[in-house]
């Protein structure tokens, strides 16, 4: 039996009560026909930094008559649901990709073609991964923002004094890799003392089973590929690598001790030999510790051909929003490669002018990064950090995402706590992941009901 | 009562009941009506009357379970520890003499950190490897074990961090053993009663009503536990959350808002609203035996 629910209006009273309203309509002003002009509201967008600021000022100059109110903090789910169920969507929402296909999938966002060829936005500037990310079922739903991938951060004192040379932790053939990680592990009388490889799981499972060619999720996000013999493949050595290594509790508690953001990080404190990392942490490096003894080097296949696992976020304009024409051309805006040229511009000088080093700016927006690259970044004459911004250059086009899924979060949970149930010893991978298997397809099921 | 006074008062109760009735009764019925449907809260998506699904899906589901267990193991750690912990803490302070006041206010400061601080900070006191609590029990020659990552000692840990806010339980036992008549410790002192002995037949007696307010509010309270838990464990700057730490509010609330099934987490939230009343409705009857009221007597 299908229902016209009254909970709205109580919905409504209760978001009066528990927030300070996000939504398009809070003095939002819908604009004047073919215009570009009056107010739109955006969730999840936080535009503290200098690179936010700066895109939302090239806005504010491309559409003078537009008021635009940014709501502060990362995407919030609860903030989100409030708003849409009280019939008060904001204008936009920012929010990661990986999401974006759930919303999709229940009819909670707009499809963006008609915007799209409003504003000429050209969908072949952006990176084919970040746009595979925003399409579910042949529909585009979101305009994609950053890109963030992954590398391998080596500790060069670490493999001297082991006598390992850098490649000694390639990912590219796991035998050798598991013959480093025994080399470099520390483990003394009072626990671990240094890392020899973390491999990052479970969060980085996908991209482990991507280097044997294999995918969680199909590309069109609905069907489970969790058993996949890639999948389990992948789990055992990881799991294997960290049980090697004193097993889960301890080397958690180890990793959980780091500095990670301090200048006695995990690379100067000499507590790592290497691990997979996101590309943003070179910030932190070049920021905090830019003599660290770090190298980057990229993740490959088990055939040593680079690979990455890309995430990022992107604007969508949830179903029910006001003003949508100006949310378009703001989304288009502050995607746009000019924008994102005078943004990384403000974050070049705004590092210069704190003594630190621009390392570049990844979008999901490919001529944006190659303009970024060309016209705005220079070499800060630290090889390891130059080296480090040309792998990230050099991994972006070999990106693996997780595609566009109806119940994308429940997918997630469903891999993650079977990596857990390995790395505790409670089942074996193939166990854990039959078991994911079930949960993710089901979910998926569900959410297509 | 004249009647004018009548209308008073119920002039001054009425911005409470009014709040009642629109954000807390409201609401409450909502999610009863919910919970028979599978609702996400979405404005492109339809929804059904599904009748009792979710009650059966939850009771034919693992995590729900999982979930009540932990906050059933935590619950029975904690509310007897904190009870024991507070009035140990209230009895040393009725013995501070001139120190009284400044005491009470150094015990009751905990009480006002906000959860989310709280949770961080135990976080970092607990860690296996660097945390200062085993750094104490390592030097104190006592077994040191990975509070925050091993499962079989997550829930210790939690519950290590909640006795961090005892101060409001030792509060409130101090005030009410202000109240126990100085003549029954003296008669009781005369008869030959030691200090065990006027614990257990004087003080405890006379106490009950404040221990047994302490039991009910604090059981009530750990079995709606979340926000402590759901920043070590749940939060955005947290990865992989362990099964250990799933508690049953954090289910509830992960069911309705990262999972979007608004309809199933109502199911879930009515579920908890009935055990904790079974709970609550054993420990009244309980009471009966237990707990002295001196008007009874």
């Amino acid at each position: 039996m299908r229902l016209r629910l009254p909970v709205g209006g109580l919905a409504s009273i209760l978001v009066l009560a528990a927030c300070g309203g996000v939504g398009s309509d809070s003095g939002a002003d819908e604009g004047s026909e073919g215009q570009i002009d009056g107010s739109i509201t955006t969730l999840g967008f936080g535009g503290e930094d200098e690179i936010g600021m700066a895109r939302v000022r090239a806005v504010e100059e491309a559409y003078a008559d537009l008021d635009v109110k940014i709501n502060s903090g990362a995407f919030d789910e609860q903030q989100f649901l409030n708003a849409v169920s009280s019939g008060n969507p904001p204008s936009l929402i920012y929010l990661p990709r990986s999401e974006l296909g759930t919303y999709a999938a229940r009819g909670a966002l707009v499809p963006l073609t008609e915007c799209i060829d409003q504003q000429s936005i050209d969908m072949g500037q952006y990176l084919d991964s970040a746009v595979a990310q925003v399409t579910y079922d042949d529909e585009v739903y979101g305009i994609p923002e950053f890109s963030s991938v992954r590398l391998l951060l080596a500790n060069t004192d670490a493999l001297q004094e082991a006598g390992l040379p850098a490649d000694a932790v390639s990912v590219a053939d796991w035998d050798q890799l598991a013959q480093s990680t025994r080399t470099l592990t520390q483990l003394g009388s009072a626990g671990i003392q240094r890392i020899g490889f973390d491999p990052k799981i479970p969060e980085f499972l996908p991209l482990w089973t991507a280097a044997l060619g294999g995918q969680l999720v199909s590309e069109d996000g609905l069907t489970a590929q969790l058993d996949s013999p890639e999948a389990v493949q992948a789990l055992e050595y990881t799991a294997g690598l960290v049980n090697d290594q004193g097993g889960w509790s301890e080397f958690k508690a180890f990793r959980d001790g780091w500095d990670f953001f301090g200048g006695q990080n995990q690379f100067v404190a000499d507590q790592v030999g290497a691990f997979p990392m996101e590309d943003w942490y070179l910030d932190v490096l070049a920021d905090v510790s830019p003599d660290a003894p770090v190298t980057a080097l990229p993740f490959t296949d088990t055939t040593g051909v680079p690979l990455t696992y890309a995430t990022g976020q992107a604007w969508a304009i949830p179903v029910g929003a006001g003003n949508t024409d100006a949310a378009c051309a703001f989304a288009a805006t502050m995607t746009s490669t000019d924008t994102w040229l005078a943004a990384a511009e403000a974050s070049k000088a705004d590092r210069e002018k704190s003594g630190g080093e621009y390392l570049g700016t990844w979008t999901a927006n490919e001529e944006a990064d190659e303009r970024i690259l060309d016209e705005v970044y220079e070499p800060s004459g630290n090889a390891a950090l130059d080296d480090a911004v040309q792998v990230v250059r050099s991994v972006q086009s070999v990106a693996v995402v997780d595609p566009p899924s109806p119940a994308a979060a429940e997918v997630k949970r469903a891999w993650e706590d079977a990596s857990l149930r390995v790395l505790q010893g409670d089942q074996t991978a193939q166990e854990a992941l039959t078991q994911a298997q079930e949960e993710a397809q089901t979910a998926i099921d569900e959410a297509l009901r | 009562m004249s009647v004018r006074r009548s209308r008073v008062a119920y002039a001054f109760i009425a911005p409470w009941a009014v709040g009642f009735v629109f954000l807390t009764l409201g609401p409450i019925l909502a999610t009863l009506f919910l919970s028979l449907t599978d609702y996400d809260a979405l404005p492109g998506a339809e929804t059904s009357f599904i009748g009792l699904d979710n009650y059966r899906q939850a009771f034919s589901e693992g995590t729900p379970g999982t979930a009540l267990l932990n906050t059933g193991f935590y619950a029975l750690l904690y509310v007897p520890l904190s009870v024991v912990i507070g009035l140990s803490m209230a009895l040393l302070l009725r013995r501070a003499g001139r120190a009284t006041g400044l005491l009470r206010t150094v015990i009751y400061l905990p009480v006002v950190t906000p959860p989310v601080a709280t949770g961080i900070l135990f976080l970092l006191l607990l860690n296996g490897q660097e945390g200062l609590i085993n750094a104490v029990l390592g030097w104190l020659h006592l077994p040191t074990p990975f509070w925050t990552t091993d499962p079989a000692w997550i829930k210790p840990g939690i519950v290590i961090m909640s006795l961090w806010s005892v101060g409001s339980v030792a509060i409130i036992l101090f005030a009410a053993l202000g109240d126990v008549p100085q003549t029954l410790l003296d008669a009781a002192q005369i008869d030959g009663a030691g200090p065990w002995s006027r614990l257990r037949h004087v003080i405890l007696p006379m106490i009950s009503p404040a221990l047994f307010f302490i039991v009910i509010t604090n059981t009530i309270a750990s079995l709606q536990l979340f926000s402590e838990v759901y920043t070590m464990y749940f939060g955005a700057q947290t990865t992989n959350p362990p099964e250990a730490a799933l508690f049953y509010v954090v289910h509830v609330f992960e069911e309705a808002f990262t999972f979007l099934h608004m309809g199933y987490a109502s199911a879930l939230s009515w579920l908890l609203f009935l055990v904790i009343a079974v709970v609550t409705a054993v420990q009244l009857a309980m009471s009966r035996k237990l707990v002295f009221y001196r008007g009874d007597a």
